[in-house]
């Protein structure tokens, strides 16, 4: 026996093997491809679970988005909050500072935002109350986005847990806040009727503006800003980072307190633009949403808007299909859980190659 | 990279723009149809009484399935606002929206659509927001509370006849969601009803501070029974109280519906509003071409307040006879739920009381409710305003603590 032979008895059938750099094109491809069965999965499984004619189907979940002109503004207003809070905690993950406190950092601003029209309201000109909405919303989400950032900073706390415990404690301070401000009980606040942000063309346009600004914005920041230079080398390593003179501490807060900004401006804009109201729910899990968003464009702002523009579809393509076929959101949800599913493990064969034992040996011969 | 970003923006704005151009108008074939919001799914007993109810009143009606549209899990938000255009567009001329913090963005929805009829259960501002196309509804649940209360009450005489507790042992439990009046509505007629069979009986209340947490609602009722409570009922809509009541084996009054399948050894019976009739009547009104009261209130007779089938094995021997004969009377009128001889507060009978029937931004108490020798409850307007507190009743956290 060879020493070759022996060598090749241990090698296992499989193996994973790290792929260097795909041309783009072919990630477009296989991510296409990986979309494309996925939806053909998903009509077969509607088909055999719920009875549903897949043409009917497919129209559903496109119809969610586009069935109508109010649909695709919903669709682009949608796509723009959910992209807000996903560049907001995009800066921290490039430094791979893992925030999961989008939510609890949106909500909290929010409810300062509510704050400033629910004691301001009435008593002087909307346009001053609409000053202190934004100013009120931005500390807020600084405040919360900036303590974590800190116990960091000084005490190397895990930021995970911390950002997380800070999502509750925002939950039960609006719940706080809205058994205050109901006397009679309900805990249901309605309509501010002070500050509302103005309409441009319809209520949606200024909200899309807004966001789009802030990308174009964000991205300069993280790729042509010395800021940008900072926190990509600590994420990179901070050591390397120390070492060339960069002050960790300070980056690790500062990017923290942008991201809580931009948390803020998304409270503001959800409250002052929307709903005129908060509630618990008022960001309803878009703060972790936004990290899936900011995951799988590889924290990059320009891919970002592509990624949020597939949750956001899927979300309105499966609340449509629980209207068409009259059937309890479970099995929606299960659809875009599997769509999710083929989108994300596409990732793995753009990183990774499966090789098995014969193409391995004729690689050694060639 | 900033002619990338340009011409990507180009792109999606153009694409956006196509979209715009293409999207189809709404298939409007004239027919009627009804739209539903819902707060949850099925999995909330809450939306599920209304899914049922509207369900069979299309059927009732002889309407087709298309008809009807339902929207579910749609937040207190502006995304309930949108959902009722959305219901515009695909041609509904009756929406309805079921839960509390749906009412101001049905109102700014009304405001836009005044062809299109808005009903909305639970809620308080119809009668004041004077549009003709916005109505509320409710019903007098607080009667179907009673009754339960006198269930409830035969079940503690069962108890003290068979030696089991004493007469000053009769203590009840009641987890409630918030310190609101229809909650406090709801658990002072239950514990009336109680104390109308069983003079004796006293009642401990919990809040939880939420309308729908399995978890808190579930300690509570453990609490209660660690409490001393020989009997629960409750105002959540989880079912957790049920629950915990059957892993101890204490007697349960339930609500929204029954609870016989999960809780077989525990539970008596359970209150409900059945909507069927209003939905019958929205949707007849508006196929008519007629108006719709703006604040109605469904009561026994229109068959809104309903029991379920009483569990033989847990409930008193009479129950079922008791309970028609207090039902004919609440009927006929000859007796009040909410009689001031009943109850005192603070020792003393109740002559006067200030309710806050029209809502404003202070909760100004406006409407003098005692009149004749009861509280009139549900009659200047459809939510609960019964908001007293009561003597024998104890709340043990108002803080939600």
């Amino acid at each position: 026996m060879t020493v070759d032979n022996k060598h090749m008895q241990h090698e296992p059938l499989f193996r994973v093997v790290k792929r260097d750099g795909l041309p783009l094109k072919k990630t477009i491809l296989i991510r296409a491809a990986a979309i494309l069965l996925a939806f053909l999965f998903c009509g077969l499984i509607a088909l055999i679970l719920i009875k549903a004619n897949p043409i009917s189907f497919y129209e559903a979940i496109f119809n969610g988005s586009f069935g109508t002109q109010r649909k695709v503004w919903k669709l682009l207003k949608d796509i723009a909050v959910l992209l807000c809070i996903s560049l907001a905690i995009t800066p921290a993950f490039r430094m791979k500072f893992w925030n999961i406190g989008a939510e609890g950092q949106v909500l909290v601003a929010a409810l300062a935002c509510a704050g400033c029209m629910y004691y301001m309201g009435g008593h002087v000109p909307d346009a001053l109350i609409i000053a202190a909405m934004l100013i009120a919303s931005i500390l807020a989400g600084m405040i919360w986005a900036g303590l974590p950032a800190i116990f960091k900073a000084r005490w190397n706390t895990n930021e995970t847990l911390f950002t997380l415990m800070m999502n509750y404690i925002a939950t039960f301070l609006v719940a706080y806040f809205l058994i205050k401000w109901t006397p009679s009980g309900s805990s249901s606040l309605g309509e501010l009727k002070f500050g509302h942000l103005p309409r441009l063309y319809n209520e949606y346009l200024l909200i899309i503006l807004v966001v789009a600004v802030i990308t174009v914005l964000l991205h300069i920041y993280l790729n042509y800003s010395k800021h940008g230079y900072e926190i990509s080398v600590v994420g990179e390593s901070e050591k390397t980072a120390k070492y060339i003179g960069i002050n960790v501490k300070k980056v690790i807060i500062r990017t923290m307190l942008v991201s809580g900004a931009l948390c803020g401006i998304a409270g503001f804009l959800i409250v002052g633009g929307l709903d005129h109201s908060v509630t618990e729910n008022t960001v309803g899990g878009l703060g972790f949403t936004a990290i899936m968003v900011s995951w799988l464009a590889k924290f990059k702002p320009g891919y970002m808007v592509l990624t949020s523009f597939l949750l956001v579809f899927l979300d309105q393509g499966a609340a449509q299909v629980s209207q068409n076929f009259d059937i309890s959101s479970a099995f929606p949800n299960v659809i875009v859980g599997i769509i999710l599913f083929f989108i994300i493990g596409s990732e793995f064969f753009i990183d990774y190659k499966i090789v098995t034992r014969a193409k391995a040996k004729e690689g050694t011969k060639a | 990279m900033f002619r990338k970003i340009v011409s990507v923006a180009i792109a999606v704005m153009m694409l956006a723009g196509l979209c715009l151009s293409f999207a189809s108008c709404s298939e409007n074939t004239g027919e009627f149809k009804i739209g539903v919001i819902l707060l949850h799914d099925e999995d909330s007993t809450y939306d599920l009484n209304f899914i049922n109810s509207v369900k069979a009143a299309v059927k009732e009606l002889g309407l087709d399935d298309k008809q009807l549209i339902l929207k579910r899990n749609i937040s207190e938000s502006n995304e309930c606002y949108e959902a009722a255009v959305d219901l515009v567009n695909d041609g509904c001329t009756l929406i309805f929206a079921d839960s509390f913090g749906h009412e101001d963005f049905i109102i700014k929805a009304a405001k836009e659509f005044p062809e299109v009829q808005f009903c909305h259960a639970t809620g308080t501002k119809a009668h004041t927001e004077k549009l003709s196309n916005f109505h509320n509804a409710f019903a007098s649940i607080y009667e179907g509370r009673y009754l339960a209360g006198v269930a409830a009450g035969l079940k503690l005489n069962e108890m003290i006849d068979k030696g089991e507790i004493k007469a000053d042992e009769a203590k009840m439990g009641y987890v409630g969601a918030f310190t609101y009046a229809e909650v406090i509505s709801g658990y002072t007629a239950f514990y009336l009803g109680a104390k109308s069979v069983c003079p004796t009986v006293t009642m401990d209340v919990q809040f939880t501070g939420s309308w729908y947490d399995e978890t808190l609602e579930k300690n509570a009722a453990i609490a209660l029974i660690n409490g001393g409570c020989k009997l629960i009922s409750g105002h959540a809509d989880s079912m957790g109280a049920p629950t915990a009541c059957e892993e101890r084996g204490v007697p349960n009054i339930a609500y929204n519906g029954s609870t016989l399948e999960s809780c077989p050894k525990t539970f008596i019976v359970s209150s409900r509003i059945d909507w069927t009739p209003y939905f019958k009547y929205i949707c007849q009104q508006v196929m008519d071409g007629k108006t719709i009261d703006t604040d109605w209130t469904g009561t026994l007779k229109t068959g809104s307040v309903a029991l379920t089938e009483f569990n033989e094995t847990v409930a008193a021997e009479g129950t079922a006879a008791k309970i028609e004969e207090v039902k004919k009377q609440l009927m006929d009128g000859t007796i009040h739920v909410f009689d001031t001889k009943t109850f005192t507060v603070e020792g003393k009978e109740l002559t006067s009381y200030m309710a806050d029937v029209d809502t404003d931004a202070d909760f100004t108490k406006d409407t003098e409710a005692i009149k004749d020798g009861y509280f009139h409850e549900s009659e200047y307007r459809s939510a609960p305003y019964f908001d007293v507190q009561i003597d024998g009743i104890k709340l043990l956290n108002t803080d939600f603590g």
